[in-house]
């Protein structure tokens, strides 16, 4: 499938990809109303992963065999079988933080306003996920991966 | 073509049919489970007496699901007993259901201690859909405004919370000297009992329920229970909520053996060929303590069910363990509390901890030779699947140990060739 791969080399730590995916999952797709006036908070699902002078980017892996959809209490948590994509229904999660306590990459965040988890979906309907269409050193890269 | 049976339908036996038909498309399935609906998520009943969640929401496999993996559920009926010899499971209607692959996956019940009064209208306990029912449905018919709690564990602990969001004070009455006790260390459970208490709870520990008694004007209605020590707390309900042991009826007198809960090797396999058991019923493997034992748990039932579908369909499958491992959201404050969080008077483990009153945030780690064995993350658990990983793995940690626990502890602190093995970088 299609995975977002970090280039560690590249990254500088910017952090725009987190302000993107903040945008890209915001209401109104407005960088100042989605970071000073929309409520809920619109939630980064990417986090910079900084130990000076190693950075990179970090985001849903859609594992092959993910623990997260194993564990998931409520069904929320599935594995598309034809794309691959590990898929969150919000409608479903109670918010239990199951999958954050086994998801190896801490790649689920807590989106306490609605009390329920916030991931990566691979900016379904972009060409392209925010992050990587936004990272100015090409650091992310959107491609063909073996599982 | 296999003929698979399965006792059971929730957690364990959801994972096992899904593992059987990602391998065997054509043999027969059959799943009995005395619950109407069982494929519902058993941990939400909470959500469901607070009112938050109705029954629809809960449903963690649509409705279709046992008919879109070709299996025939037959639900809202018991199975009353077992023939191991012409390998057959009998309903309550005496129907016979022939088996060639077994699976018991017939879960816990509550466990009720003998207590004067127990049978009084108002007495329940919290574990399937029906006991939320009634619940929800007691506290409407008689306007219930209060409730003790028997037991201040996860369930204790859940259905507290969903009756104090219903507007009920509540009274938890636990035996232990604190709340929690089996997950969380002192600490730990003392910022838990604080938010607790700030909702309005009523906390006893030390002591337990001795006698419940009934309403001035009908005995036969709960009014109060009587404590230990011989206080008397009034209150309209009373929820047990001490903890579940395997149901094990089904398998009573049978050749398979059963220490608390049934004795499983890493395939899930009973000491009787063909035969399998997972989930709440039991004894799996705990790679923390490195034996095995009941852990009553959803995620564990889930995978223990994956494995053991595996290994009926004939693809040879062990189970890697699971370890006591919760995640908690009650009351405000997240915590992930994993393995031997709580080690007493153990020299052969070195505990790092953290703590910040100010943000309430508590870490800590308990080591055995540079491994990590337990882990408590109250207030900040974003980042508990990376540690939980480290334990789970049995990662050495020497070389990064002083960094575990800082703020700024992330994948970028992993050494590289860990974060190669784990495939974050390119």
């Amino acid at each position: 499938m299609k995975k977002i791969v970090a280039k560690q080399e590249a990254c500088m730590g910017c952090g725009l990809c987190e302000v993107h995916c903040t945008v890209a999952h915001s209401k109104t797709k407005d960088i100042i109303k989605a970071y000073n006036s929309e409520r809920p908070k619109p939630i980064s699902r990417v986090t910079r992963e900084i130990q000076k002078p190693v950075s990179f980017a970090i985001q849903c892996r859609h594992c092959e065999d993910a623990p997260c959809v194993v564990a998931c209490l409520t069904g929320a948590m599935t594995k598309d079988p034809k794309t691959g994509e590990v898929k969150h229904n919000k409608d479903k999660c109670m918010g239990c933080w199951t999958c954050i306590m086994v998801c190896p990459y801490g790649a689920i965040k807590m989106d306490k306003e609605n009390k329920v988890i916030a991931k990566c979906d691979l900016c379904q309907g972009l060409k392209e996920p925010a992050c990587v269409a936004n990272c100015p050193n090409q650091a992310l890269e959107f491609k063909e991966v073996r599982s | 073509m296999a003929k698979y049976v399965i006792v059971g339908a929730s957690a364990a036996g959801i994972g096992a049919v899904e593992a059987i038909r990602e391998i065997d498309t054509a043999g027969t399935i059959t799943v009995i489970s005395d619950e109407a609906c069982p494929q519902y998520s058993r941990p939400m009943i909470s959500d469901y007496v607070s009112g938050k969640a109705d029954f629809n929401k809960m449903k963690c496999r649509d409705d279709e699901f046992w008919k879109q993996l070709k299996a025939e559920a037959i639900t809202g009926k018991k199975a009353t007993a077992l023939n191991l010899t012409e390998k057959t499971v009998t309903l309550e209607s005496g129907e016979k259901v022939p088996y060639e692959k077994l699976l018991l996956a017939t879960g816990g019940k509550p466990f009720v201690p003998k207590m004067e009064g127990q049978e009084k209208d108002g007495v329940f306990t919290f574990t399937t859909i029906t006991d939320a029912q009634r619940i929800a449905a007691k506290i409407d018919a008689i306007k219930a405004k209060s409730a003790v709690v028997i037991g201040a564990g996860l369930i204790g602990l859940s259905v507290t919370e969903a009756l104090t969001k219903r507007g009920l004070k509540v009274t938890m009455v636990e035996l232990q000297d604190k709340i929690l006790s089996l997950l969380l260390d002192p600490q730990a459970s003392e910022m838990v009992e604080g938010a607790v208490k700030a909702a309005g709870v009523n906390i006893v520990t030390g002591q337990s329920v001795q006698k419940i008694i009934g309403k001035h004007d009908n005995d036969a209605a709960v009014g109060g229970v009587i404590l230990t020590k011989g206080d008397t707390v009034q209150c309209d309900l009373v929820i047990v909520a001490i903890g579940v042991i395997p149901r094990t009826e089904l398998v009573a007198g049978a050749a398979i053996k059963i220490n608390r809960g049934i004795i499983v090797d890493n395939t899930m396999q009973t000491n009787v060929p063909d035969v399998y058991a997972s989930g709440d019923v039991a004894e799996a493997y705990d790679f923390v303590l490195g034996q095995n034992r009941l852990l009553p748990l959803w995620p564990l039932a889930m995978q223990e069910g994956h494995v053991a579908g595996h290994n009926m369909a004939g693809q040879k499958s062990t189970y890697e363990g699971g370890t006591n491992m919760s995640s908690l959201k009650y009351f405000g404050i997240p915590i992930v509390s994993i393995g031997l969080a709580n080690p007493k008077d153990d020299p052969t483990v070195e505990v790092l901890v953290k703590s910040d009153f100010e943000r309430k945030v508590y870490k800590k780690l308990v080591l055995r030779n540079n491994v990590i064995v337990g882990m408590t993350m109250v207030n900040c658990i974003e980042r508990a699947g990376v540690i939980f990983y480290l334990l789970k793995n049995g990662i050495n940690i020497k070389k990064f140990k002083d960094q575990l626990l800082v703020d700024s502890f992330c994948l970028a602190t992993l050494p590289a060739s860990l974060q190669k093995k784990m495939n974050v970088v390119q």
